[in-house]
């Protein structure tokens, strides 16, 4: 019951903290936003590693081997494609701040 | 679980949380999708310690080939086809969610270790995972042009849809109930049924909605994943789940709505009404006049008569590869002491931002650039609007409550309050949603350059120069 609460507690407020984390944020940056956060929720493959390891029975653990693999995808593919687009965003940004700069 | 991991979760959250701040300004922003991706290490290397080794071949197989083809394929796709790609790692995403909670329940029939809890949880997580799996699929069949493009539709869909969520919950409760309402299916049996109908079920949410709005489709998708993860770690007890499966959800959402709103379009009416295809109608338009003027006659005019420019860039603009020539229009503006402006629309680009990117590549100075709500109250008192490539973002028609079209409710530049407005354009073509824009007929206020944007561009520039 204990470790429920705790977890109920989490819950309430990591969503409170999602919720005020993003406010006015220039158009600029909503859809590296939606690609990062997206690459972020690949934290689901720490869920996939642990129930393939306690699978004994074959098809559950095709069903896990599943989960992992479309967990790496999801991690590794949404922070790369991120990368990119926000690569892609760097050098005309960074010749602005120098310009303002000077 | 042990304190070390414990802690590593802790730091792997914080990382997250860090680098999602970082993500709001462009300056830190992709220091802070490293930042993330640390954390996100962190957290996975944390896992290897609590689980049996037994199994970690198998998991370093499936780990492996995931991450290579998401290497490979975020490495190879184009930024145009950008939005699909996010949606197809969305949507493995919700698909694990779904996958584990189906294993974890099968572990709790069968090993006799049941939670209230959990054996409620199970059920949400297959539908929310799955509802995001075969949702984001279908975006993506959309936006490649695979299939379902346009609104796919038929009668009584709404009817269907909630009939189809009324059966999951009965599946659901004979899951937690141990099969007391359906004797005939048993609690694994009703959670594999669950998985399939939820799978139905994203794909029947998806298919009405148009290709247009699916940048807001996939940022939802995004943030219903998230919260399949969260509901996945009151599965598994696991904090690290319900910490970054529920930031996601929460950010998710509020991020839907910024962009639902940027755009105009009320995140009710997309999903409920299933706006019909753009363009699908192509009538006739019949001839109109026009006021065809040469490049000679825009560049007397703003010689002579133009203080304040207002320059508002199109996709056109970067499909003819203008922005150089853009660059020297404004320097010719202001040798001869005008002042020039740029009104960039959310979504004058392929995706919003893109835009900028491309005008501050081209040596325009970030501080001319102005969003649509700080260019809008410009346009009173400017003489000369210059629209280069772009017709939907300043249509009049979209905010004529008179008139059904699929851009009404958009918010556009207000050209139309500048005294003249000067279109650089190929022809009278109708934009991307096809609708015809009344303001080229307007023979007092607005003058036609038929022109390809770069030529156009240079044309008026020289003739600027001249005169």
């Amino acid at each position: 019951m204990q470790e429920l609460l705790a977890q109920l507690a989490i819950f309430v407020l990591a969503a409170f903290l999602g919720w005020e984390l993003i406010s006015r944020v220039p158009n600029l940056l909503h859809t590296p936003l939606m690609s990062a956060t997206n690459a972020i929720h690949g934290v689901i493959l720490v869920g996939g590693m642990i129930t393939l390891a306690a699978s004994t029975n074959p098809i559950i653990q095709a069903v896990g081997f599943v989960a992992v693999f479309f967990g790496a995808l999801n991690v590794v593919g949404g922070f790369w494609v991120t990368n990119r687009m926000l690569g892609m965003f760097g050098p005309p940004l960074k010749k602005v701040k120098k310009r303002r700069k000077g | 679980m042990q304190v070390a991991t414990f802690l590593a979760y802790l730091a792997a959250a914080a990382l997250f949380i860090v680098g999602i701040r970082r993500l709001r300004r462009p300056e830190t922003a992709r220091s802070g999708n490293t930042l993330a991706a640390f954390g996100m290490t962190i957290a996975l290397v944390a896992t290897l310690f609590v689980i049996e080794f037994r199994s970690l071949l198998l998991i370093g197989i499936a780990a492996l080939l995931g991450a290579v083809i998401g290497a490979f394929s975020a490495q190879r796709v184009k930024m145009t086809a950008m939005p699909q790609m996010v949606a197809a790692y969305n949507g493995v995403g919700g698909g694990a969610a779904a996958l584990i909670a189906l294993s974890e329940f099968y572990h709790m029939e069968t090993g006799g270790h049941e939670s209230v809890v959990a054996t409620i949880t199970v059920p949400l997580t297959i539908l929310i995972g799955s509802v995001s799996f075969a949702g984001s699929a279908v975006a993506f069949a959309k936006l490649q042009e695979i299939a379902f493009s346009g609104s796919v539709s038929f009668p009584l869909q709404q009817v269907v849809n909630a009939l189809l969520f009324l059966g999951i919950l009965v599946l659901a409760a004979n899951a937690i109930l141990d099969g007391a309402i359906l004797p005939f299916l048993s609690p694994v049996a009703s959670v594999v049924a669950i998985l399939a109908s939820s799978l139905v079920l994203g794909v029947l949410l998806v298919i009405p909605i148009g290709g247009a709005d699916m940048p807001i489709v996939i940022s939802l998708l995004n943030a219903f994943t998230g919260l399949a993860a969260a509901a996945s770690g009151f599965v598994l007890e696991n904090y690290i789940l319900i910490i970054g499966g529920t930031i996601v959800g929460a950010s998710g959402t509020i991020l839907t709505r910024l962009m639902s709103s940027a755009l105009g379009r009320p995140l009710g009416k997309i999903i409920f009404a299933g706006i019909a295809a753009a363009g699908s109608s192509k009538e006739e338009l019949e001839e109109r006049p026009v006021h065809d003027a040469g490049a000679e006659e825009v560049g007397e005019y703003l010689a002579d008569e133009a203080e304040k420019v207002v320059i508002v860039p199109g996709y056109g603009l970067a499909v003819a590869q203008a922005q150089g020539a853009m660059h020297e229009l404004m320097e010719a503006l202001e040798s001869q002491g005008k002042e020039v402006l740029f009104g960039i629309h959310p979504v004058a680009g392929r995706m919003p931002g893109h835009m900028n990117v491309l005008l501050t590549e081209a040596g325009i100075p970030y501080g001319k650039l102005y969003d649509l709500e700080d260019i809008n109250p410009e346009f009173e008192d400017t003489d000369a609007a210059i629209v280069v490539g772009a017709n939907d973002v300043v249509n009049p028609a979209a905010s004529d409550p008179e008139q059904d079209t699929p851009i009404s409710g958009m918010p556009i530049l207000e050209v139309e309050k500048a005294n003249r407005v000067i279109f650089i354009k190929r022809s009278l073509s109708p934009g991307f949603a096809g609708v015809d824009n009344p303001l080229f007929y307007d023979q007092d206020k607005t003058m036609m350059l038929f022109s390809d944007a770069k030529q156009g561009l240079q044309d008026v520039v020289s003739a600027l120069r001249s005169s």
